[in-house]
């Protein structure tokens, strides 16, 4: 028996596999950051041992670097008749269920390494700050044709708060 | 003047007396006032006053203060007063007192001039479908709320305006800080104007005729004296009785008992007991900072909690307290967005209960003013609860009465309540049987805590997504974390440590039965199907 979260009748869309290359980016970013951040204690006290800190910094990094490919392949989403589902994560899964009328805006955003790509992120936003559903890594004509799709969706299905 | 056109309309405070009046309403009905009727309108002529209040007066204070020393002075004629470091002497003793004077004059009466131009740009103006309030000499502003998203009315009559007879009229639109507010409007104008605007709101068509107001034989004076004393604005706007009455003892009882002041003294022995074997004060000095602020806490909910009253009206829930500041709100059908009824842990010996709730408006950022927003009812014994709920979820019925009270108290499965799983005791130690979950016709329940008792209610047609998580823990012994997002407020409306199999099942069922509850939530324009709500 399996003990993972899954909805069993959805056929999830997935994001672009070319998602992977800029998580990637951002996360070697964070990576360099953390790891001088944690040299500093070394080169302020001179004290070798002190090493340990950048290093163990370094095999966590690299652990997450390693999932990142798995983590972009576990996002998804499915537009239902009357709602979006969306789902992430590996370790931590989550799994959102978002009614179209419920929608208050839809943002469409590209990041520096996105836009090379040629990928979009979509924002669904509600009144509710905790929904946050963000599905990242769209082709850029994707993401367009499916904002306008919700905003029709949310016009058909217009609600109060 | 007529060049402006705006101010070429009825722009006084109260339009004139005998105008066919009815002709000019945008639907033809009548009100209770004469300032919904979508034309420009002043608000109450010591409007600059009330809103500089506090400035003119600690400013005269300070004055008063300063001048103190040589008014005894002057009528006791001590002729040793000599101290150079008070500004007053100082000018006398150069000769320089009377052009002083005269230019404070001139600033107060620049002051006054600027107070009357700004009144009389500030107008306000309310129509079918829109609040729209302009004010500004220099910056003009212009605020506009839609009668459809209104999420509550608050009157609100501070100390110092109540002397005028004035009262603030706040309409809290949904949003951060998206009220539109009229201040000040004389206090029997802010009552009936509500009820303008939730008429208006309500999308109500067909209004009855309402009879013409008694003209009030009393004079200035007994009007001010009874409007100052009357701890609502309109009695006759308020038929029903307050459900729960609040004793001063039991307030007290539990700002005593309350969470906040268990840490005070739990810090302040922890401090007595530092400083001893220590043998030094300045743990109890650390400690100033932290008791100054919990104990004002304590104090401003204790003062806005005083004369707390809560009833049904035609359009919706009145709930009002305040001793010197009143405030008094009616909160429309449908915005409640989840409530949550909690125990703090001393509580448990009387059996008292706190309701808070989220909302859409956030009303402002004051902290004094967080709590008239978010709790309903301060302190209640579980009777006083279950009518509050019956009152802020009347879809609920009475039937749903039972669910509620095991909601609260109950543990096990009765009345339809999902607990979690055995193997979930490692993560619910004592809370287990009291973990878990109900739902009913157009409500999902969520009970939690054993020592820190707590039920959370949502409304299907207030939910804004449903989501399950599960973390590396949750996924060994197959559980999971619910989820039910609302508008950001005190209530998190979430349930750990559930049945994996029971999660995806509530997942399923309840993202079907919000998106029904949605579809056919009649709230935005309660009372448009003619019937009363």
């Amino acid at each position: 028996m399996t003990k993972r979260l899954d909805l069993p009748d959805v056929v999830w869309r997935r994001v672009s596999p070319k998602y992977v290359i800029v998580d990637l980016t951002s996360a070697a970013v964070v990576t360099i950051a953390l790891v001088a951040a944690a040299c500093i204690p070394v080169f302020v006290s001179h004290f070798t041992a002190l090493w340990a800190i950048p290093a163990v910094v370094l095999v966590i990094m690299i652990l997450v670097l390693a999932f990142i490919p798995r983590r972009v392949r576990a996002i998804g989403y499915q537009l239902r008749d009357d709602d979006l589902l969306f789902r992430r994560g590996l370790l931590f899964q989550r799994f959102v269920s978002v009614p179209y009328g419920r929608m208050q805006l839809v943002d469409v955003t590209r990041g520096p390494v996105s836009r090379i790509l040629g990928l979009s992120d979509l924002h669904f936003v509600t009144a509710a700050a905790s929904s946050g559903v963000m599905i990242p890594g769209l082709l850029a004509g994707d993401a367009e044709e499916l904002r306008d799709h919700l905003v029709s969706l949310a016009e058909t299905r217009r609600a109060g708060l | 003047m007529t060049s402006d056109p705006q101010a070429a309309g009825a722009v006084n405070e109260d339009a004139p007396q005998g105008d066919p009046i009815d002709d000019l309403l945008p639907t033809g009905a009548v009100l209770a006032t004469r300032l919904a009727d979508g034309e420009w309108h002043r608000l109450h002529p010591a409007t600059p006053l009330l809103r500089g209040g506090i400035v003119i007066i600690a400013l005269a204070s300070y004055f008063i203060s300063q001048a103190r020393q040589q008014l005894i002075d002057f009528v006791l004629g001590d002729p040793h007063a000599h101290d150079d470091s008070d500004p007053i002497t100082l000018l006398t003793n150069h000769g320089r007192l009377i052009p002083v004077l005269l230019g404070i004059a001139l600033v107060l009466i620049l002051i006054v001039v600027g107070f009357y131009f700004s009144w009389r740009v500030h107008s306000f103006r309310i129509t079918d479908e829109v609040v729209e309030v302009r004010s500004g000499l220099i910056r003009r502003s212009y605020r506009k709320g839609r009668l459809d998203r209104i999420q509550g009315i608050n009157i609100v009559r501070p100390f110092f305006a109540r002397l005028f007879g004035a009262a603030r009229l706040e309409i809290d639109v949904a949003g951060h800080d998206a009220n539109v507010r009229l201040d000040y409007l004389s206090s029997s104008n802010a009552d009936g104007l509500r009820r303008d605007i939730l008429r208006l709101a309500s999308g109500t068509r067909e209004r009855e005729a309402e009879q013409a107001r008694v003209a009030d034989p009393r004079g200035f004076v007994e009007q001010r004296v009874a409007e100052f004393i009357a701890p609502e604005l309109d009695p006759s706007a308020a038929p029903a009785e307050s459900v729960v009455r609040v004793h001063i003892g039991r307030l007290i009882g539990s700002i005593l008992l309350h969470d906040t002041t268990f840490t005070l003294i739990v810090l302040i022995v922890a401090a007595a007991i530092a400083s001893a074997a220590l043998g030094r004060g300045f743990v109890a000095i650390a400690l100033v900072p932290f008791v100054l602020g919990l104990g004002s806490f304590l104090l401003r909910r204790f003062t806005k909690s005083l004369r707390y009253s809560i009833a049904a009206t035609p359009d919706g829930v009145r709930v009002g307290f305040g001793l010197l500041t009143l405030s008094n709100e009616t909160l429309p059908p449908g915005r409640i967005h989840s409530v949550q009824v909690r125990q703090p842990i001393l509580w448990r010996f009387p059996g008292w209960w706190e309701v808070k709730v989220n909302r859409a408006s956030k009303s402002n950022a004051k902290g004094a003013d967080a709590q008239r927003n978010t709790t309903i009812l301060p302190v209640g014994n579980l009777e006083d609860v279950l009518r509050v709920l019956a009152l802020l979820l009347p879809s609920l019925g009475a039937e749903a009465t039972d669910a509620l009270r095991s909601g609260i108290v109950g543990t096990g499965d009765a009345s339809g309540f999902t607990n979690s799983p055995r193997r979930a005791r490692l993560f619910r130690p004592l809370s287990r049987q009291r973990n878990g979950f109900a739902s009913l016709p157009g409500a999902i329940l969520l009970r939690e805590g054993a020592v820190w008792r707590r039920l959370t209610v949502v409304p299907e047609a207030r939910v804004q997504s449903v989501a399950i998580t599960q973390g590396p823990a949750y996924r060994v012994f197959g559980l999971a974390r619910v989820h039910v997002h609302t508008v950001v407020g005190p209530v998190r409306a979430e349930l750990g440590a559930v049945d994996r199999d029971v999660a995806i099942q509530f997942f399923d069922r309840v993202s079907l039965e919000v998106v029904e509850a949605v579809r056919s939530d009649p709230s935005h324009r309660w009372r448009a199907d003619g019937k009363p709500a």
